[in-house]
């Protein structure tokens, strides 16, 4: 096949677009589905038609962001097929039956319950009906279980051979799945999937408070989201320190994109920003604390930390990339965690509810859980490039005998269906939460048509007669 | 025959993409139908049948795709390049109908645009399946473990006819499906539309049966030589009776029957299939053995799914026991 470098670049945007446009769903599922899970029980516990009507109220935004993450994951289970054959070949043996393993316990048990989740309320009763939650809310946990272990492999490999066609072969399952840097991101990133979820209905609260403060169901959902920024901002900063602790042990090239070090050197500067050039081989305009660096990654203030240039050029991930997306997301879980903090203040002196400078910085902040899982996201994946494999398999050897135009008119059809597809989608979802949750939220009471998938007695947008029920 | 671990991924591989055909099978169908459905209350309540369990059926697609790569990663790193456009065209199919599920609920002034989406959707998903499968029947080029064949091989006359062939079995299935699930005008409207689509089934399962043999010496010698002619002709046979079952249960009006009958036609068809293709994974060339993973890889996956099967398998049929018996019109889920 004729121009291979370009047919696999563009593979490679295909598969980047196609997987941070499914990222969104799933980070704001996770967290949803418990928050939904929590927000039954409460009701099952304290009877309180508050919690009834909140549950109610994200249950209908749930539905609309569970079918979009449905159909996008569909598109990526193809994916490494359709553009990275040789990679599926070879690591097939491997990391195929973890994926078999998020198919069965995890996809089944959402969709198996999802239904009974939206539609089964007045069919099977209370007590079903919060096991169909909760099935729900597990089995999105499965999943990230399931494919964290996949991804965490990819970066650090461990437990495999080769068999004679030059196949991963699997020789101890357990140090598959628990791969050195598993635990770590299976950690960082379900406390960012509550996070995201934390700030979006933080955001959605504030915005209904501004409107009015005496709205219960406001109120309750804003103070449950600044639970949660105060709560798990810090644990998820301290989580991330101790992921990319793992890193440096394991991926020392990726860390030295993040810090934007060229040069191997002890006692290392903390370059809070500049410009790494890969090119000229320096971080260009660099603002740096003298071996701060050297502290925080080694916990000396000599220590030694290697820089890119002790990779060949070939062998280095791009700084310029992951030196700026890793700063993003700091800087955004540093930002949750201020307003955490400041929502406590604000709590101890019972101002919680009348704040509204506050309840603009949380509508503010409603998406930024988004942007900081993007970053994350960047900062690993660029991190570990020029490899699919760490250290085992490379990008270039892992594509599809592709043709660049195939490649390029799929990524052209797919970038058109998902900005209107999924632009739609997220439109309505907005539409959703700026009307303000009602006392009765419309929906799983007696007497409402509880319609179709999400549509639980959904209003249409000119509010004419419905045309069933 | 070798009853091995891959033999029996390769049984599992076949359930699963069986159960994914007639599952998400009469859902598409319901799709198809969606312009012959008359007004904008039949089609909500032909959606109402399907909207809690269609997720669940596409989750049988994420297996077959799943479990390909994971038991059978040679297989599924050479027949996803080689079907590059039918299985795109297919995701984004699945794209346009999946989220017409939520969508058209949420807007009136759209409402008709996304009823078009689900159409169009479901229309090109089919198709695609279809396309997909005659190519694979019809064979696939592979040199040293990778597709060596060109971008537009898929396409043959075969492979279209395959195409229209999915499409009136689907839109059968969605049919007889909505004549189990509604009553009154969509019931017998559904009715209607299932006797001209029976007459399509037959006629497009009979095209593509005489074809097939035709394709390669080895189906037909498995079709058409002693001893073997005197088992698989069963197939036609039962087949032949399943088509005078659905006309008389349609014309007794047996509300549930004619579904039953359907899901018989594909089960015929797909045991046909299987009679021609095996041992392969991909024809001409790979058997199911040389595309398998490793044993450890096949016993790792199949512990677990000896487990989980089953409680898949229960949990689902509690699902469809919630929703069982008519969707009424009017009433949507209370």
């Amino acid at each position: 096949m004729t121009d291979l470098p370009l047919a696999i670049d563009l593979a490679r945007i295909q598969f980047a677009f196609t997987v941070s446009f499914h990222i969104i769903f799933p980070a704001f599922s996770i967290g949803l589905a418990s928050y939904l899970a929590v927000l039954e029980a409460l009701w099952l516990k304290t009877g309180r038609q508050v919690y009834m009507d909140l549950f109610t109220y994200w249950l209908k935004i749930f539905a609309l962001a569970f079918g979009m993450g449905v159909v996008s994951g569909i598109v990526m289970s193809y994916q490494f097929g359709t553009n990275w054959s040789v990679f599926s070949d070879k690591t097939g043996p491997v990391l195929g039956p973890l994926m078999g393993y998020e198919v069965l316990s995890a996809f089944f048990l959402e969709a198996g319950f999802l239904g009974v989740m939206l539609f089964g309320m007045n069919k099977v009763g209370k007590g079903l009906h919060f096991f169909a939650t909760l099935m729900v809310a597990i089995g999105t946990l499965f999943s990230a279980f399931w494919i964290l272990s996949v991804n965490s492999w990819m970066h650090t490999p461990a437990g495999y051979g080769f068999n004679e066609v030059g196949q991963f072969i699997p020789l101890n399952w357990w140090e598959i799945i628990f791969n050195p840097s598993f635990p770590y991101r299976l950690v960082h990133m379900v406390l960012a999937a509550y996070l995201t979820t934390a700030f979006v209905v933080g955001g959605v609260g504030a915005y209904h408070l501004l409107k009015d403060r005496t709205n219960k169901a406001a109120r309750v959902m804003f103070s449950m989201a600044m639970w949660m920024a105060a709560i798990v901002a810090p644990l998820q900063i301290i989580a991330g320190d101790i992921h990319g602790l793992n890193t440096l042990e394991h991926q020392p090239a990726k860390v030295a994109a993040m810090e934007g070090h060229f040069e191997t050197q002890k006692g290392a500067p903390l370059i809070l920003f500049g410009l790494p050039d890969m090119v000229a081989e320096e971080t260009k305009y660099a603002i740096e604390i003298p071996k701060l660096g050297s502290m925080i990654l080694t916990h000396e203030w000599d220590g030694e930390v290697k820089g890119l240039k002790a990779w060949p050029v070939e062998d280095r991930p791009n700084a310029t990339i992951v030196f700026w997306s890793f700063r993003v997301m700091v800087g955004i879980g540093v930002a949750m965690m201020m307003l955490g903090f400041w929502s406590l203040w604000l709590r101890l002196r019972g101002k919680l509810f009348d704040a509204p400078v506050t309840y603009m910085m949380a509508m503010v902040m409603g998406p930024s859980g988004f942007v900081a899982v993007l970053a994350g996201w960047i900062t690993t994946e660029v991190g570990r490039q020029p490899y699919t494999v760490y250290g085992v398999l490379k990008t270039v050897d892992s594509a599809s005998p592709l043709d660049a135009p195939a490649v390029a008119i799929s990524l052209a059809v797919f970038a058109g269906v998902y900005f209107i597809v999924f632009g739609t989608g997220v439109f309505y979802i907005l539409r959703l939460m700026s009307k303000k949750p009602q006392n009765g939220e419309s929906g799983l009471e007696k007497g409402i048509p509880l319609r179709a998938a999400g549509g639980l007695a959904a209003q249409p947008d000119n509010n004419q007669p419905q045309t069933i029920g | 025959m070798i009853f091995d671990l891959a033999f029996i991924w390769a049984g599992l591989i076949a359930v699963a993409i069986l159960a994914y055909v007639i599952l998400d099978g009469f859902d598409l169908g319901i799709g198809i139908l969606f312009p012959l459905l008359k007004g904008v209350r039949h089609r909500d309540q032909a959606m109402n049948t399907v909207a809690p369990v269609w997720d669940g059926n596409e989750t049988w697609l994420v297996l077959g795709g799943g479990g390909l790569f994971a038991v059978f990663p040679m297989a599924y790193a050479i027949i996803l390049p080689a079907l590059y456009a039918p299985i795109m065209a297919m995701l984004i199919g699945l794209i346009f109908r999946g989220v017409a599920f939520e969508f058209r609920w949420r807007t009136s002034r759209w409402k008709t645009a996304w009823d078009l989406s689900f159409f169009l959707g479901s229309l090109t998903a089919a198709v695609s399946q279809g396309i997909i499968l005659g190519a694979l029947i019809q064979g696939i080029e592979v040199e040293s473990r990778a597709y060596a064949g060109g971008w537009w091989d898929w396409l043959t006359p075969f492979s279209v006819m395959c195409g229209v062939a999915l499409v009136a079995g689907y839109a059968l299935l969605g049919a007889t499906w909505l004549i189990m699930k509604t009553d009154h005008a969509l019931n017998s409207r559904a009715y209607y539309l299932a006797w001209y689509l029976m007459a399509a089934m037959a006629v497009v399962m009979a095209v593509v049966s005489i074809w097939t043999p035709f394709l390669d010496a080895k189906f037909m010698a498995r079709w058409f030589s002693s001893p073997s002619v005197y088992y698989v002709s069963i197939v036609p046979l039962i087949t032949f009776g399943l088509f005078v079952g659905l006309a008389l249960s349609l014309n007794a009006k047996r509300d549930n029957l004619p579904f039953i009958l359907t899901l018989g036609l594909f089960l015929a068809s797909y045991i046909g299939l299987g009679i021609s293709l095996y041992p392969h994974m991909i024809p001409p060339s790979i058997t199911i053995w040389q595309a398998a993973a490793p044993d450890e890889s096949l016993r790792f996956l199949l512990v677990g799914t000896a487990v989980l099967l089953p409680i898949i398998i229960a949990y689902t049929t509690y699902s469809y026991w919630v929703f069982r018996g008519k969707t009424k019109s009017g009433e949507g889920y209370h």
